[in-house]
């Protein structure tokens, strides 16, 4: 993989391409309907979620398969407190970073103070996952199995204070996080801590030698990416109003989470956005594909044999390949 | 007594989850790659057995050695056409592709048989021996034996044929293989054949006593990973240590606590041992 250099600067293409993306993003709800809204909403949070699991797996080389993790606790902990308290729902997303950062500090510290890596770390992101699932799926006090519901609220005008508005709301508000994200791995990527993440990433052993604490930047990853997902949590527990442990902290939640990423790109800072672009669409495409076609599963198999091609034939990912055709970069990529 | 019917009803599940992770384990321990579909297939092939035995009234059993074949062609194909070609890849993209086989199973299951649970119907299902007051599922016993036969005859394979030593030496040293001159892709194709037949006749067996749904591959899966974890990724006796552990300690949970917290358990006992033991409890370290 590429190591980022501080001397990379965007091309004046990439620029202007960057700001045309952004204005039209900003324009959009003016023209778009409710239901396009909703779409560019899921778009959003897939790009901001896979912008923060890049953190972990495209920087520091963690691969975590339990992210859905980080999203149940930051959801259930602003909902909750919401609910029983009236806690505001942003003193209670800082509340559910809290907790999920919490969550991957101690995952973090016992795997790699166990010396876990690769597959095994992976599996066990998986273990914990599934555990508070199940565990939560038994918790009465945030609604066990039958779900917590947040009540609703006329949707009409929007309240940024309590998280309640139209879709436009969100939009705007993920559109923030998104650039937000992205601005803030730029900066890390570009600074001390990204060039111990990748120095660590290629080669542990060698970047110790140099005298890197590998294990705390690594858990730097793990907590930062945590509460980073656990902000989108709380913001989707206040957009959904429900929340069952089943579909909160499912792994197949976390490997949507992932696919993104991975599609468009590990460990670039377009990837996430490509990926989270390709996927909706796909996925979107695939459900109106139902509605004409009534076959259960049709969609999900649709799903899968572009997933399939995809991986297979670009494994680097769709924005490098993209980067190159519309020559954004600035220099080609290394091998 | 009862609760001995109960540990007796878990031991048995456990022998036949145990050819099931044998069969993941045997791909790990070999090809090293995380066979993220392994549920996907066993489901797949549980549907094969199931479609028989609607259409011609066959017994699971009889359809097993079918099965198995039909499972070990697939296995043998996807290898041979896809998986070689990214024996090299990173393993997350590797996950992810038999991730996305995962889905395309699922999904077709799903649009060929819909999602309802479908059952096989055999004339003994409800009979049961009893061995001094101990009562005793005569398909639980018929098929915890099947699951024995099929780890004997796996365990003869790799100990007793050359193809089966060949594999072993391709597991311990790629390189080494290669350099005496084995077919290493050939042996990875009859490796993840192998696998995938393992998981198809468990299909089979488990069909005995166990309703078929799409949406349940997934839970199988993780089953899969979890006891092979537990009894060491690659280590053959481990796989069955590690099915009966999770199937004793499935069935008691179920019985003394609450049958829906019993995954809580397994996941549980997993996160104690990837800490403490990462390379399970009969594994050998890296």
């Amino acid at each position: 993989m590429r190591i980022a250099a501080p001397s990379d600067r965007p091309s004046r293409r990439a620029l202007a391409a960057l700001g045309l993306v952004l204005a039209a993003a900003l324009a959009l709800p003016l023209v778009a309907s409710d239901y396009v809204l909703s779409v560019m909403v899921l778009m959003l949070f897939a790009a901001y979620l896979g912008q923060a699991w890049n953190i972990m797996m495209g920087y520091a080389g963690l691969l975590s398969i339990g992210h859905a993790l980080y999203v149940g606790l930051g959801a259930y902990t602003a909902a909750a407190l919401f609910v029983h308290y009236g806690l505001p729902p942003w003193l209670g997303m800082l509340a559910g970073m809290a907790v999920a950062s919490l969550a991957g500090t101690v995952i973090g510290a016992l795997s790699f103070r166990f010396g876990l890596t690769g597959v095994y770390f992976a599996l066990l992101t998986i273990a914990f996952a599934e555990f508070t699932r199940i565990l939560f799926d038994h918790f009465g006090w945030v609604g066990a199995s039958s779900g917590l519901f947040l009540p609703v609220k006329s949707l009409a005008h929007a309240d940024l204070v309590n998280l309640r508005g139209p879709p436009a709301l969100f939009y705007y508000l993920m559109l923030a996080l998104v650039a937000g994200a992205l601005a803030l791995s730029r900066a890390l990527i570009r600074g001390r801590i990204g060039f111990y993440w990748q120095a660590i990433r290629e080669d542990q052993d060698a970047a110790e030698a140099l005298g890197i604490d590998s294990f705390r930047c690594k858990l730097a990853a793990v907590a930062l990416s945590a509460a980073m997902t656990a902000v989108a949590g709380a913001i989707e527990a206040f957009y959904y109003n429900n929340l069952y442990p089943s579909s909160v902290f499912a792994i197949g939640n976390s490997v949507e989470l992932m696919s993104a990423p991975i599609v468009g790109g590990l460990g670039t800072l377009g990837g996430p956005l490509v990926g989270a672009f390709v996927l909706t669409i796909l996925g979107e495409s695939m459900t109106a594909l139902t509605s004409v076609v009534h076959i259960d599963g049709i969609k999900q198999w649709s799903y899968g044999a572009v997933l399939l091609a995809i991986v297979v034939l670009q494994p680097d990912g769709l924005w490098p390949w993209l980067a190159r055709r519309l020559k954004l970069a600035s220099r080609e990529p290394g091998p | 007594m009862l609760v001995l019917n109960i540990l007796l009803a878990g031991l048995l599940t456990g022998a036949i989850y145990g050819l099931m992770a044998l069969g993941l384990s045997v791909i790990f321990g070999v090809i090293r790659v995380v066979n993220f579909a392994h549920g996907e297939m066993m489901v797949a092939g549980m549907y094969v057995a199931i479609v028989l035995n609607a259409r011609w009234g066959v017994d699971p059993l009889l359809a097993l050695p079918l099965v198995a074949a039909l499972l070990f062609a697939a296995g043998y194909l996807l290898q041979r056409g896809l998986i070689n070609r990214l024996i090299d890849r990173p393993h997350y993209n590797q996950f992810l592709v038999l991730l996305a086989i995962a889905i395309l199973l699922t999904s077709s299951t799903l649009m060929i048989f819909g999602p309802d649970a479908r059952n096989a119907q055999v004339g003994y299902a409800f009979d049961s021996y009893e061995l001094g007051g101990l009562l005793l599922d005569k398909v639980r016993a018929i098929a915890a034996l099947g699951a024995l036969a099929g780890v004997a005859a796996l365990w003869a394979f790799f100990s007793l044929t050359r193809t089966g030593k060949a594999i072993r030496a391709c597991a311990d040293n790629r390189l080494g293989a290669q350099v005496v001159g084995l077919d290493v892709k050939r042996l990875y194709a009859v490796t993840f054949g192998l696998g995938a037949a393992c998981v198809g006749a468990t299909g089979c067996l488990l069909l005995l006593f166990v309703d078929v749904q799409p949406y349940l591959a997934s839970d199988y899966t993780l089953l899969a990973f979890i006891i092979v974890i537990l009894g060491g990724l690659g280590s053959m006796p481990g796989a069955l240590l590690g099915g009966v552990l999770v199937g004793v300690s499935e069935a008691l949970a179920g019985f003394f606590i609450d049958p829906s917290l019993k995954s809580m358990f397994s996941f549980g006992l997993l996160i104690l041992v990837l800490l403490v033991r990462p390379q399970g409890l009969l594994g050998r370290a890296a």
